[in-house]
């Protein structure tokens, strides 16, 4: 992968210690995910150690620290969802794609992710593929909009 | 555009922009909230203007990208002026009659105007509508007025007035006598006075480096009023803030969002953008020697970081995990400079008191709980929305006659009111009022998101799922929040499978007394609130799940497999 967009989001940030999190969201936007090599790198030019990368990699939910597929999915597991049935969605979409949440498939295709709220509880349960809402979703309906992304 | 130099000037500048509007003049405002642009509010707009342009309108007609008005169950919701006319679940194939019918022959479209779900009667004008109707919207009954992306629409529907009635003619000291003479209380669900808190920072001996932060957090699964109203009005939320800023003596401004509502987030960055541009941040604002930057920070992702404490690690750069609070946050705040922290809807009060007065705020609502609460009301019921009900409205009235009840004749179980920490409540205790003190009183918060569970809701299942976010969600520092959660989720989960003993309740209760008394922060102290409110008002589900090994609410799928068993 090309890390050169790496130091120049450090730079950006003046590789300020206190810019660590702004600095790790914005090559996460960049790349996808985290890599080892990026966290490596954030150590050495912020001066931060890496057990301090490591430690905020793994504590916000924001960060994946594995390769995100070519899509996100993400189903809506916050609580109007879940009382419309979004557990039986979520089911559906593991067995569709073969995966579970925080999974990437071995093709790289999908990513899948079940996250707290959306915030479109009048469409629930809701399912996002790389940002776009599909709403009142149920288990039969699941499968379509998923064979549009290749 | 110039920089403002003076209160004289924004005041010019501010009647320059209405008076350019023409309040006869046709203008479609189509809601560009998230839920419309996910209903298809983006094809919308596009159709909009590419119908003008067809029929040759575009000198006449205006269209509008709106902000959200609430009623995100019908979206896209468009509304016509000067007439209000407002149409539901518009899509790009009515747009040529809307055209042709409404805007040029001033006809309405019975079939596109809103029906009530329970009497089936139609509603033609915004303020027809029930669910309007029986609201009081002083804070966002402008918001389909409000292009969120321009400060001059925003201006054009009186905003920053309060500003410049602050700067011409307020000191410090006077706003927040204002602000406390109004009795405004913090809306995260605490209910601390702001007054108070904006003086003691004020006041703080500690440091003249003085901060101010807008929390926007709102993790709650289920909620997004707060969010919802940024991204509505994100200039309402800016000229609080930056009157906040002044009566406290600070100089940098904050705004905390969550990093899943993109479109919250630009829109908050446009709005400080644009009143850089206008110098109503920056160098000596309108002329008064104060200085104030603002900034939008965006979380990593965590429900733990509303709490204040983890908020602030979270902003400087730590991993967000709560600390003991020794000190107030008016003291020792941000940097461990004085900092006062205020939930979003707090800070979009602010303007509001200003321009009307303390006493006309703290006319509304009951005795110790002044002015309006916006909530997000979701679940089993028939308007999904956003809302704004003046304090002391009962609980009842906000689900049955603005919600308009629960879909498919189905009946009410529980309504959650205060979040994942709050509680579950029946059916008898819905007369309880939307006020600080009596909500308190019965167990719960007044959290921002009200959610409905009808029959077919199994409440030993809810409580598993609240307790399985706040297990995933703890940050693992204190031992009570971390492996209480645990036990908890293990014996509530044999109970779901028929494994339940009766002694179960009991050995429940006990943790969550514990956790209550020795979690570190507020996230162990309140994640047994979902429990124990159950425990109260639902304790026969448990009962029927460890004695009968029934499910009442028929989810619980290893007492169903059970059930068909024995009747087979």
């Amino acid at each position: 992968m090309d890390d050169s967009k790496i130091d120049l989001i450090i730079d950006k940030h003046h590789a300020e210690e206190s810019a660590l999190i702004k600095v790790l969201l914005d090559i996460q936007d960049e790349y996808g995910w985290l890599s080892p090599k990026a966290l490596k790198r954030v150590s050495e030019k912020l001066e931060v150690p890496l057990a301090r990368v490591q430690q905020t990699a793994t504590f916000y939910k924001a960060f994946s620290l594995a390769p995100k597929g070519r899509h996100t999915i993400h189903v809506c597991n916050g609580t109007s969802c879940h009382l419309r049935g979004a557990q039986r969605v979520l089911d559906k979409v593991q067995e569709l794609t073969g995966i579970k949440p925080g999974e990437t498939d071995p093709d790289l295709k999908f990513r899948l992710e079940a996250v707290n709220c959306l915030g479109q509880c009048a469409l629930g349960p809701v399912m996002e593929v790389d940002g776009k809402i599909y709403g009142k979703m149920s288990p039969k309906k699941a499968a379509e909009p998923l064979k549009k992304y290749e | 555009m110039a920089q403002i130099k003076s209160p004289e000037e924004l005041e010019k500048i501010r009647q320059e922009v209405s008076t350019q509007r023409d309040p006869n003049r046709p203008c479609i405002s189509i809601c560009a909230g998230s839920s419309c642009l996910a209903s298809g509010a983006g094809e919308v707009i596009a159709a909009f203007k590419a119908e003008i342009e067809k029929q040759g309108l575009k000198a006449d007609v205006d269209t509008k990208a709106a902000g959200c008005p609430g009623l995100c169950e019908k979206a896209p919701i468009v509304v016509i002026y000067p007439q209000k006319i407002c149409y539901v679940q518009v899509t790009p194939e009515d747009v040529p009659e809307i055209i042709s019918q409404t805007v040029v022959g001033k006809k309405v479209i019975e079939r596109l105007i809103y029906t009530d779900p329970n009497t089936g009667e139609k509603a033609a004008h915004e303020d027809e509508i029930p669910f309007f109707q029986k609201q009081m919207r002083l804070l966002i009954g402008d918001n389909m007025k409000i292009d969120p992306k321009s400060i001059e629409d925003y201006m054009a529907a009186g905003g920053y007035s309060a500003l410049n009635k602050v700067m011409r003619d307020m000191s410090a000291e006077q706003v927040i006598e204002e602000v406390s003479k109004a009795d405004l209380r913090g809306r995260s669900g605490s209910g601390f006075p702001a007054g108070f808190k904006w003086e003691s920072c004020r006041k703080s001996k500690g440091d003249n480096t003085k901060y101010v932060i807008c929390n926007c957090h709102e993790g709650d699964p289920g909620a997004f009023a707060d969010r919802r109203l940024l991204e509505a009005n994100p200039h309402l939320i800016v000229e609080g803030m930056i009157i906040g800023s002044y009566a406290i003596g600070a100089c940098e401004a904050y705004i905390f969002v969550g990093d899943e509502f993109p479109q919250t987030v630009e829109n908050a960055r446009l709005a400080i953008e644009q009143a850089e541009k206008y110098g109503l941040l920056g160098k000596d604002i309108l002329g008064s020697g104060f200085d104030l930057t603002m900034e939008v920070c965006i979380d990593g992702g965590g429900y733990v970081l509303g709490e204040s404490t983890a908020l602030m690690a979270s902003m400087e750069g730590r991993i967000g995990e709560p600390r003991m609070k020794y000190d107030h946050g008016t003291d020792r705040g941000l940097w461990a400079k004085p900092t006062v922290l205020n939930n979003l809807q707090t800070w979009a009060n602010v303007p509001l008191i200003i321009n009307q007065g303390a006493d006309s705020f703290a006319a509304i609502g009951t005795e110790k709980s002044k002015g309006t609460r916006i909530f997000s009301l979701s679940g089993k019921i028939k308007n999904t929305g956003m809302v704004e009900v003046p304090m002391g409205m009962t609980l009842r009235e906000v689900i049955f006659d603005i919600g308009g009840g629960i879909p498919g004749d189905k009946k009410f179980k529980a309504l959650q009111v205060g979040g994942p920490m709050g509680g579950f409540i029946p059916e008898n205790l819905l007369d309880l009022h939307v006020d600080f003190e009596e909500l308190n009183a019965a167990g719960l918060a007044m959290g921002p998101g009200l959610v409905v569970a009808d029959e077919d809701t199994c409440i030993v299942d809810m409580v598993i799922y609240h307790l399985n976010f706040l297990a995933n969600e703890s940050c693992g520092k204190c031992t009570p929040c971390r492996e209480g959660l645990k036990q908890m989720l293990r014996i509530l989960n044999n109970i779901t499978e028929g494994k339940g003993k009766e002694s179960d309740i009991e050995l429940l209760e006990l943790i969550s007394e514990v956790q209550q008394d020795a979690a570190l922060c507020a996230l162990g102290q309140g994640a047994s609130g979902p429990l124990l409110s159950t425990l109260k008002h639902f304790r026969d589900e448990y009962e029927a799940h460890i004695k009968e090994k029934r499910c009442p609410g028929g989810v619980c799928k290893a007492l169903i497999e059970t059930l068909s068993e024995t009747s087979a």
